[in-house]
């Protein structure tokens, strides 16, 4: 599902050039989840950036869902992104004056289905998540657990073969956490999606079928 | 229109701020439907003048009156068919928030507007009696003459002999004009020029202007260079103008109303265009992560990008088609207001080509910055809160 090779990553941090990920290789076999752990800076985000589309890197190859992206314009990412991947960030990123379900609807409007269709869709995917009492709902009217639920809705959709989640729990505290996390494993064992998650919490790990160990932008160890 | 939610949340997100920016615009489009009302009146009267009409006044001022002596040698030119002459009266009746247009004129008026409308006895009574006067028909409705009637009017410049300030007519016609949107002759009152110049204190033997009919329009020019060689270095010097450019520069009289329209909408719309500006890209700045969300679900850049400028569009155009048709539902109010002064106000065709012109020229200026800043924003960087 995913294979990178000897991939970098550099910023250019004023007039310096800042090497952040020195060559990395890793494979994610289909229906795998994944926990990308490390400390803060190591370069988890930008590792996780690649893969999911939303960055090209300096130098290797990327393969992901049989789509080579480090040479894709960012048109062609994008339309890659709204086809394959399902995002979920730490702050939800919900569009506040959107009820749930319009949230939910928003990777929809890229494609043809009609209105009636996107709504039913949308409604399937809050159920999903266990929130279609909540459709009518503005992000201000739930709780932080529900608004990353409602997130998670919104990147499973349309129906993508990879979720990547950005520190997913890293903004509920313990019990909520726990029903994330045991919702993303759900949708990895029952749905076969390919998860990848970066997580600062060994607990949140614990959910997934293995970690991947990354340190100043190097890989370091990769166990179960 | 499937992304009609999302400029709605666009717009809704800060709902205060958004309705004070559209009442800004309604305010400024409200404004601009009624200037320009204003100017299109003024500029009707020249729009509606007859090519085979020269007016002549005198080459100092528009208030500067001729000799009467001039009809006869006006007469001679070659290629004048007619000549009239009249005086602005400029009397009140009852009071001055009642003002009309009331002219003194000679009995060849009737010939040279042909677009008058009178009936054949009625102006056969005008020509028989010395104190006679007409009204235009929406003007005795307003004051509810009937022919027979006796009408005073207050002189303002012109007191009588005898009679003081106060001049009485007798109503003999009701006239109207050929088009029912020429508001000229429904509109005044006219009456004999000889009873007016017997009667008046001072100036008898002039006249205010001259109105000729000519031959041929084509030779207007010529016509009109011909007549005042005649006069020149006399002491009554004449200025002989085309109707159009006589009315025009009658209107200028008040200024040039379209040069001050402009001024005024000009400085209207660019303090507009500061504040819209202003508040959309404060609105873009504001929503970068969820612009930034957009493009991670895989919105291209040039859909967000058009997204934030059809926001400024629907806006402008929200707002400027509201604020016209608000002027346009106020302007015949305020026309009364006037109580015929002036022509019937009214948005016309052309203002709202002008008017929807300006909102999508605003829109564009508007939206177009921070369209470009959000299609150029990196995902990346947003969501990291660079
Ligand atoms: N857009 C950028 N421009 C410049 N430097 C960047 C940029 N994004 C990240 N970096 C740098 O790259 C390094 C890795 O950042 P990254 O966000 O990937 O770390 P992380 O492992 O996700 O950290 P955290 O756990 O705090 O989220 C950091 O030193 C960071 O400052
Ligand atoms: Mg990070």
């Amino acid at each position: 599902m995913v294979r990178l090779a000897g991939v970098k990553k550099n910023y250019q941090r004023g007039r310096q050039t800042v090497e952040v990920l020195h060559g990395i290789d890793l494979d994610i076999a289909s229906g795998e989840f994944v926990a990308l752990m490390g400390p803060s800076g190591s370069g988890k985000t930008t590792l996780l950036n690649l893969i999911g589309g939303l960055d090209t890197p300096t130098a290797g190859t990327i393969e992901v869902a049989g789509r080579r992206l480090e040479r894709l314009t960012s048109a062609a990412l994008a339309g890659w992104r709204a086809a394959n991947i399902g995002f979920v960030f730490q702050f939800y990123n919900l569009l506040p004056v959107l009820p749930a379900w319009r949230n939910v609807e928003l990777p929809l409007l890229l494609t043809s289905l009609s209105a009636a269709t996107r709504r039913r869709n949308a409604l399937i995917a809050l159920e999903l998540v266990g929130l279609a009492a909540r459709a009518e709902h503005r992000p201000r009217e739930l709780s932080g657990g529900e608004e990353q639920r409602v997130a998670i809705a919104r990147a499973l959709v349309s129906d993508p073969k990879l979720l990547v989640c950005d520190e997913p729990t890293g903004d509920l505290d313990r019990h909520t956490a726990e029903e994330v996390l045991g919702l993303l494993q759900t949708l990895n064992r029952e749905h076969g999606k390919t998860i990848v998650m970066v997580t600062h919490d060994p607990k949140a790990a614990d959910y997934a079928g293995r970690r991947v160990m990354l340190d100043k932008g190097t890989l370091v160890a990769a166990g179960a | 229109m499937k992304y009609f939610a999302l400029l709605r949340a666009g717009l809704l997100r800060r709902k205060g701020r958004t309705l004070l920016t559209l009442l800004s615009i309604v305010a400024a489009f409200v404004l601009f439907g009624f200037l320009d009302g204003v100017r299109t009146v003024f500029q009707h009267g020249a729009d509606n003048a007859a090519v085979d009409r020269l007016v002549i006044g005198s080459r100092l001022s528009l208030i500067q009156p001729l000799p009467l002596a001039h009809k006869a040698r006006i007469e001679q030119v070659d290629g004048v068919v007619e000549v009239a002459y009249s005086n602005w009266f400029g009397g009140i009746y009852q009071d001055r928030k009642n003002f009309f247009p009331n002219i003194a004129i000679s009995p060849e008026y009737f010939d040279l507007y042909p677009e008058l409308v009178i009936p054949e006895d009625q102006k056969k009574a005008f020509l028989a009696t010395r104190t006679a006067a007409i009204a235009g028909r929406k003007l005795a409705e307003r004051f509810g003459w009937k022919t027979g009637d006796r009408i005073p009017l207050q002189a303002t410049i012109w007191p009588h002999k005898t009679l003081g300030n106060t001049w009485t007519f007798d109503l003999v016609g009701i006239m109207h004009g050929t088009d029912e949107d020429d508001q000229r002759f429904t509109n005044e009152l006219v009456f004999r020029y000889d009873y007016f110049d017997e009667g008046r204190t001072t100036g008898q033997g002039t006249a205010g202007w001259y109105v000729v009919k000519i031959s041929d329009p084509a030779r207007a020019a010529q016509i009109a260079s011909a007549i005042d060689a005649l006069f020149r270095n006399s002491d009554a010097e004449t200025k002989t103008q085309s109707e159009k450019e006589f009315n025009l520069s009658f209107a200028k009289q008040f200024g040039d109303i379209g040069l001050i329209v402009s001024a005024i909408m000009g400085a209207v719309f660019f303090t507009l265009l500061l504040l819209t500006g202003n508040t959309m890209s404060q609105g873009v700045r504001e929503r970068i992560p969820e612009l930034a969300v957009l493009k991670t679900l895989g919105f291209p850049d040039r859909l967000v990008m058009g997204l934030v400028l059809a926001e400024a569009l629907l806006l402008l155009t929200g707002g400027g088609v509201l604020g016209l048709a608000l002027a346009a539902a106020g302007l015949p109010a305020a026309s009364r207001h006037f109580g015929g002064q002036i022509p019937p106000l009214a948005v016309s065709g052309e203002s709202w080509i002008v008017g929807v012109a300006i909102m999508l020229l605003l829109g564009l200026f508007v939206g177009l910055p921070p369209a470009w800043r959000a299609h150029r924003l990196s995902i990346v960087d947003a969501l990291a809160g660079h």
